[in-house]
């Protein structure tokens, strides 16, 4: 998911060129008060407007407890917005009057249900809540954890290994699999550092998140590298399926591959084996079938 | 409609700065190194948004950077709600 800023039309109308996922656009922090007027219609009209190739677009907008918050709800939502990031989640109250105000203009509109919610969980109080936050809606695909703001509120600041986000990266990742939805991780900001860039997509892909928020288009290849699934690990979830749809087809229950038992988990885990390597475009969609 | 002083957009790469102050009658003035190609256009946009939003009587400066059509029109619609101090955006 990557980061653009919702005041600037030039970086707007470029990001899905570098083929992202998804494209964040901001309405919150990388917006000063003086231009929040200007950046939400700019957002708006964009959305409206532009062809992003069928990139999921995602808006953050600011907090509903601000002059500017509703008013972006109201814009994005009448733009078609795919996904509204909610900043600074705490509880699961704020997510459902997040989702009453995508309501009122979604019944207007006539198109009650189109609009997803990700909350982002940024403090102390957020992560305590992930699991209630994560099941407060329907309409909730994801959370995600925003590492600045969290490490100010625990007192400590970010380090290159991480410790200070152990809890908070485990907690978001247990929360979100409870829910069964997704989960993403914060931003890496340092660009002249992409090894330790690297380590921490590694790291946060051990953990089992989904995916890593991004700020610039550079960061792109390197998460898609470390997520992507290995020729070796395409092959055997390959095996895997078609010795499972064999089975099936003979009204067998346990089957083995090469020589191990093929148990539920190890399908799973070969089926989103595949979907990656799919979604990375190493493996064409009729050869998985 | 009471129009004062007012700018909404940056002189970016792939924006357009947009002035507007009291006039009579809807007059536009353009700078744009596709000018050439695309003065007439980028004109079009910027005086179909202001009618849009109920604006006849506006002065209007646009310094464009290669912005695209949907960023034209909302410079123009945040310099207008600036300009007149009312909500007139609409959908």
């Amino acid at each position: 998911m990557m980061f653009v800023p919702g005041n600037n039309p030039g970086m707007m109308a470029d990001a899905h060129i570098y083929g992202p996922d998804s494209i964040m656009l901001d309405l919150e922090d990388s917006v000063t008060m003086a231009e929040k007027d200007a950046a939400r219609l700019l957002v708006h009209n964009a959305l409206k407007s532009i062809d992003f190739g069928g990139t999921e677009m995602v808006v953050r907008i600011n907090p509903l407890n601000t002059p500017y918050g509703k008013k972006d709800v109201e814009a994005v939502v009448k733009a078609g917005v795919d996904v509204i990031r909610m900043p600074k989640t705490e509880t699961a109250d704020e997510v459902r009057e997040l989702e009453a105000e995508i309501v009122k203009v979604e019944t207007e509109l006539g198109c009650v249900g189109r609009t997803l919610i990700m909350a982002a969980i940024e403090s102390a109080l957020g992560v305590v809540n992930a699991y209630e936050i994560a099941t407060a809606s329907k309409r909730m695909m994801g959370i995600a954890l925003g590492a600045e703001d969290y490490s100010a509120n625990l007192k400590t600041q970010r380090t290159p290994g991480g410790a200070e986000l152990l809890l908070a990266r485990e907690s978001i990742v247990v929360a979100a699999r409870a829910a069964g939805i997704a989960c993403f991780d914060t931003v890496y900001s340092n660009l002249d550092d992409m090894e330790t860039f690297r380590k921490e997509v590694e790291l946060i892909k051990t953990l089992g998140f989904d995916g890593k928020s991004i700020i610039n288009p550079r960061q792109i290849e390197v998460v898609n590298e470390v997520f992507a699934p290995s020729q070796k690990d395409i092959d055997k979830a390959l095996r895997i399926i078609a010795a499972i749809k064999e089975a099936q087809a003979k009204g067998s229950g346990v089957i083995a591959v090469n020589g191990k038992m093929v148990d539920r988990p190890v399908v799973i885990r070969a089926e989103r084996t595949v979907a990656l390597a799919i979604a990375s475009g190493i493996l064409d969609k009729e050869e998985a079938l | 409609m009471e129009i004062k002083n007012a700018v909404a957009g940056t002189l970016e790469s792939g924006d357009i700065m947009v002035q507007i102050a009291p006039g009579e009658g809807l007059q536009v003035e353009l700078q744009s190194s596709v000018a050439a190609q695309f003065g007439r256009q980028i004109k079009a946009v910027i005086t179909e948004t202001l009618q849009g939003l109920g604006i006849d009587n506006a002065s209007v400066k646009a310094t464009d950077k290669g912005a695209l059509d949907c960023t034209i029109r909302a410079r123009v619609t945040a310099a207008a709600v600036r300009a007149t101090g009312k909500d007139v955006w609409k959908d």
